[in-house]
C-alpha cells in the first residue's frame, strides 16, 4: 500500500467570500460552514471562529480537534463510514492542509472536554497553540441526548476539516511524503537481519462517550485487528471521546500518530515495521483478557521481536496497558510502553492503577495532576464558566480575574499518549 | 548579604566524643565546628556557616520530640536561612536525627534543608520525601565527596534555582514525580528506547514501575475444628490509652497485646489509634475492626479449636512498604512459633 500526503502549509487564516488558498492562506466562507453545518437537525446554533498561534485567545471546552484532508486519487475519501464509504482507503494522493485545524468546541459531557490556549503559559502544553485554528462552537437543539449531540459535533468537525481541504485542492504541495509498506509476504522476506516489529495501538472503548471509531465501526465491538499504518493516515480512525483533555487521542493525533511516522522512519534501518494492531480498551475483565490475548496472538502470526504499545486514556485502560505488555513479554515480544501519569498534584502518588515487572521500558508523557495557572486571555471561544467542571479543573478554578487555576490534565493534547509533545516526567 | 545558615552535627563530629558523650543534650555555637569549616568553604561566600547546633545521637534518639523541639528553638536563634545536617553517611542514629531535624526545620521555619547519608542507612526511608538527601559513601572517607555536592544543593535552593534531576544533582529521589520538557518528542523516545532495547543495549526507563509482592495464598484449612485462629490487625485497635503509642499514621511499630480473659473489647478497654478514617464506630465497639466477640464465639461453638490469645496491631496509614514487610515477617515468625494454624487479617 503506498500513500501520497502533499502537504499544503497553511501560515494564516482569513475570513473570505469563498473559501479558498492564496499563498499560504486559507480563506473562509463563514457563513457557508455555517449553513452547511446546520443542514444538520440536530443543532440549535453554530458559529464559526479563528483561534491563530500566539494570540491572546483561549478555547473551551473543546471535544475534538481535526486536520483538513481530502483524496486527491485513490480509492474512496477520507474518515471512511464518515465522509468517505466504509471501503478501504490509504492509498494513492491525500491532500493535508497542515498548519491548519478544525477544533469542536461545545457543552457536552462538560467536565471532559479540555482548554486551548493560544499563547501564554497554556500554550506550550497543547499541540493546538501551533496551529491556525477554525473553532466551530456548537448549541443542541433543546432535549438532544448527550451520546446524539457528540455524534453531530463529530460529524460536524469532519465534515468542516474535508470541506476546508476541498477547497484547496489544486493547490500546489509544499512537500509531498510518500508512506509505502508491502503486503506481509514479502514484507517477511525483506529487510534480512533486522527485527520485525509492529506497532500496538490501544483505542479508548471504556464506552458511555469514551468511544473511538475504526471505518465507522464502535471499537469496543472489534476484536484485535489489523491495519495498514496508511490507513490511519486517511482517517480510519475517529475520536468520538469525551474523556479527560490531555490524553485522550482526538483525531488529528491519529492522522498524524507520531508513533507510525517515526516508525516508518526508522523502518529499514533499525528494524522492519511490518504493520500495526488496533485493539480495544473495554471495561469488563473478560473483554480485556480477550483482546489482550488476541492482539498477542496476532503478533505472534506475524512474528514479531518486538511491539510498540500505546494506551489512550488512564485509570481502567492502564489494566489493559499492562496485560498487554505481560502477556507480550512472555510471548518473547520485546516491548516498549508509551503512558502518561496521574501520580497527584504532588507528584507523590502511584502513577498508573496497575504494574508488572515486565514493564521495564516506558515512555511518560508527563504527569497529568501538574497543577498550573493560565492567565486571563483577552478573547475566549466557548463557555468560559465551564473551567470549573472540567476533570483536571476544581470549584474555584476559573478566577475572577479571569485566569485559570488547572491540572494540566484539562488542557488538550497535553500528555498525549502517542507521544506528541515533548513533555515527560522523571523521579526527583 | 551572604545567605545564613546552621549546620546541625552529632556530639562525634563536634568532637565532644565518641559513644560515651552520646547522651550529650542539644548545645548551640556560633559559627562553624568540625565538618562545617569544609561546608563552609564549599558554600564559597555565597552563604557562611553562622551557627552549628550539637546533639548527641542517643539523647536525639531516646528524647525525639523533646529534643526535636530544643535543636529547632536553637536553630530558629540563628535566624538562618537555610540548615544543612550531617552528613551521616552510614551512622543509623544521627542518619535519623538529620533526617528529622530536616523534616521539622522545613516544616517549622519552612526554609531548605540538605542532609546526606549512605543509601542503606535507615533514615533515608524515613526522610527522603522531606528533604534534600545527598548520597555519600558509607564512611567519613565520602566527607570530601559529600560537602560540595550538599554545598551546591542548598546554594540552588537558596537562590531559587531548579533543582535537576536527582543523577545529577546527587541526592536520594525523594519518590516525586516532577514534569520537564525534553528534547525529543516522546514517540521519538519510545522509538530510541525500543531500538537499544531490541539490539539489548542498555536503556533507561522513564517511568520504573513499583513492583509489589504477589504472596500466594496458603491453601485453606482442611480441619477447623483443630485449629488456632489469631486475629492481627491494621487497623489501629490498642488497648485504651494506645500504650505504645503506635503512630496515627506512617506507623513505625506493632503492637502485641494479650486478649487472655477477654471475651469481648469494648469502648472502656479498647479503641484505635489509626488517623486514617472516622474512628467513631471503632470506638464504640472495637470489634467492628477486630472481632474478638466473634471469635469467642466460634471457640465455644467448637467451630475453631481456639482464639489465639495475644493479637498484633498497627496502622496501615501511610505506613511504609518497608515497615510494613518488616512487621509482617516478624508478625508471621511469632505467629508460627505459636502454632497458630491460620489468622484473620483485618483492616480498616
Amino acid at each position: 500500500m503506498k500513500l501520497e500526503l502533499h502537504k499544503v502549509k497553511v501560515t494564516d487564516l482569513k475570513w473570505g467570500d469563498k473559501t479558498l488558498f492564496d499563498g499560504g492562506t486559507l480563506y473562509v466562507n463563514k457563513a457557508e460552514i455555517e449553513e452547511m453545518l446546520l443542514e444538520d437537525e440536530r443543532f440549535a446554533k453554530v458559529s464559526v471562529d479563528f483561534a491563530k498561534p500566539g494570540e491572546s485567545v483561549r478555547i473551551l471546552p473543546v471535544k475534538d480537534v481535526v486536520e483538513p484532508r481530502c483524496k486527491l486519487e485513490g480509492e474512496n475519501e477520507v474518515f471512511p463510514g464518515f465522509i468517505g464509504d466504509v471501503d478501504t482507503v490509504g492509498c494513492g494522493k491525500t491532500l493535508v492542509l497542515s498548519g491548519a485545524a478544525v477544533v469542536t468546541c461545545g457543552r457536552i459531557v462538560g467536565f471532559q472536554e479540555g482548554i486551548i490556549d493560544m499563547s501564554g503559559p497554556g500554550a506550550d502544553y497543547t499541540p493546538f497553540s501551533k496551529t491556525n485554528n477554525v473553532v466551530l462552537v456548537f448549541e443542541p437543539k433543546e432535549g438532544l441526548e448527550k451520546h446524539e449531540y457528540e455524534a453531530a459535533c463529530r460529524m460536524a468537525g469532519l465534515k468542516t476539516a474535508h470541506y476546508l481541504a476541498c477547497a484547496v485542492k489544486g493547490a500546489a504541495a509544499d512537500e509531498v511524503e510518500t508512506y509505502e509498506l508491502p503486503c506481509f509476504a514479502e514484507a517477511m522476506k525483506s529487510h534480512e537481519g533486522l527485527p520485525k516489529v509492529a506497532y500496538l495501538y490501544m483505542l479508548q472503548s471504556q464506552g458511555l462517550l469514551h468511544d473511538t471509531y475504526v471505518y465507522g465501526v464502535d471499537a469496543k465491538k472489534i476484536l484485535p485487528t489489523l491495519i495498514h499504518p496508511n490507513e490511519v493516515m486517511d482517517g480510519a480512525i475517529v475520536s468520538g471521546n469525551c474523556v479527560s483533555a490531555c490524553d485522550k487521542n482526538n483525531t488529528y493525533s491519529h492522522l498524524n500518530n507520531p508513533v507510525i511516522k517515526e516508525m516508518y522512519a526508522r523502518h529499514g534501518k533499525d528494524f522492519n515495521f511490518v504493520g500495526c494492531i488496533i485493539t480495544n480498551e473495554n471495561t469488563t475483565l473478560a473483554d480485556k483478557k480477550r483482546s489482550s490475548s488476541y492482539a498477542v496472538k496476532l503478533a505472534r502470526l506475524l512474528g514479531v521481536d518486538g511491539l510498540i504499545i500505546t494506551e489512550e486514556g488512564f485509570g481502567n485502560p492502564d489494566t489493559d496497558l499492562i496485560m498487554n505488555c505481560r502477556k507480550a513479554e512472555k510471548a518473547g515480544i520485546k516491548t516498549v510502553l508509551l503512558t502518561d501519569e496521574y501520580a497527584g498534584r504532588d507528584g507523590a502518588s502511584q502513577s498508573l492503577a496497575d504494574a508488572c515487572s515486565e514493564a521495564d521500558a516506558v515512555v511518560t508523557a508527563g504527569n497529568a495532576n501538574e497543577v498550573v495557572v493560565l492567565p486571563k486571555m483577552e478573547k475566549v471561544i466557548g463557555f468560559p464558566e465551564y473551567a470549573d467542571i472540567i476533570a483536571g479543573g476544581f470549584d474555584g478554578s476559573l478566577r475572577e480575574d479571569g485566569s485559570i487555576e488547572t491540572e494540566i490534565q484539562a488542557i488538550t493534547g497535553a500528555t498525549n499518549e502517542l507521544g506528541f509533545n515533548r513533555i515527560a516526567a522523571y523521579t526527583g | 548579604m551572604a545567605y545564613r545558615v546552621v549546620h546541625y552535627i552529632n556530639q562525634f563530629f563536634a568532637g565532644v566524643g565518641g559513644e560515651e558523650k552520646a547522651d550529650y543534650r542539644p548545645e548551640a555555637r556560633d559559627g562553624a565546628v568540625g565538618p562545617g569549616l569544609a561546608l563552609n568553604g564549599a558554600l564559597g561566600g555565597d552563604a557562611e556557616i553562622v551557627g552549628t547546633v550539637i546533639c548527641g545521637d542517643s539523647y536525639f534518639a531516646d528524647n525525639i520530640e523533646e529534643a526535636k523541639k530544643q535543636i529547632l528553638e536553637l536553630i530558629a536563634k540563628f535566624e538562618p536561612d537555610a540548615v544543612v545536617a550531617g552528613p551521616a553517611f552510614n551512622a543509623g542514629r544521627y542518619g535519623t536525627a538529620c533526617g528529622a531535624v530536616c523534616e521539622a526545620v522545613a516544616n517549622e521555619l519552612n526554609i531548605p534543608t540538605v542532609t546526606g547519608m549512605y543509601e542503606e542507612n535507615p533514615g533515608v526511608d524515613m526522610f527522603k520525601k522531606a528533604t534534600y538527601i545527598v548520597k555519600t559513601a558509607d564512611s567519613a572517607r565520602g566527607m570530601k565527596d559529600a560537602i560540595p555536592v550538599m554545598a551546591k544543593l542548598v546554594l540552588k535552593q537558596l537562590r531559587g534555582e531548579p533543582i535537576g534531576k536527582p543523577e545529577e544533582e546527587g541526592y536520594i529521589p525523594k519518590g516525586v514525580r516532577i514534569n520537564y520538557f525534553a528534547d525529543k518528542i516522546g514517540a521519538v523516545r519510545a522509538v530510541d528506547m525500543f531500538v537499544k532495547k531490541l539490539k539489548g543495549e542498555p536503556y533507561t526507563t522513564e517511568y520504573p514501575m513499583p513492583v509489589f509482592d504477589r504472596v500466594p495464598p496458603n491453601p485453606p484449612v482442611a480441619n477447623l475444628a483443630e485449629a488456632t485462629i489469631a486475629l492481627v490487625t491494621s487497623g489501629g485497635i490498642v488497648p485504651k490509652g494506645n500504650p505504645d503509642h503506635i503512630e496515627a499514621s506512617s506507623a513505625s511499630k506493632y503492637g502485641e497485646y494479650s486478649l487472655a480473659g477477654v471475651e469481648s473489647l469494648s469502648a472502656e478497654t479498647h479503641e484505635t489509634a489509626h488517623g486514617g478514617y472516622d474512628p467513631t464506630y471503632a470506638n464504640e465497639n472495637p470489634n467492628r475492626v477486630l472481632p474478638v466477640d466473634v471469635m469467642r464465639e466460634l471457640e465455644k461453638e467448637g467451630v475453631i479449636k481456639k482464639f489465639h490469645e495475644t493479637f498484633y496491631t498497627t496502622v496501615g496509614n501511610g505506613t511504609s512498604v518497608a515497615n510494613a514487610k518488616k512487621f509482617g515477617a516478624e508478625i508471621a515468625q511469632k505467629l508460627k512459633d505459636a502454632n497458630v494454624t491460620a489468622v484473620i487479617v483485618t483492616s480498616t
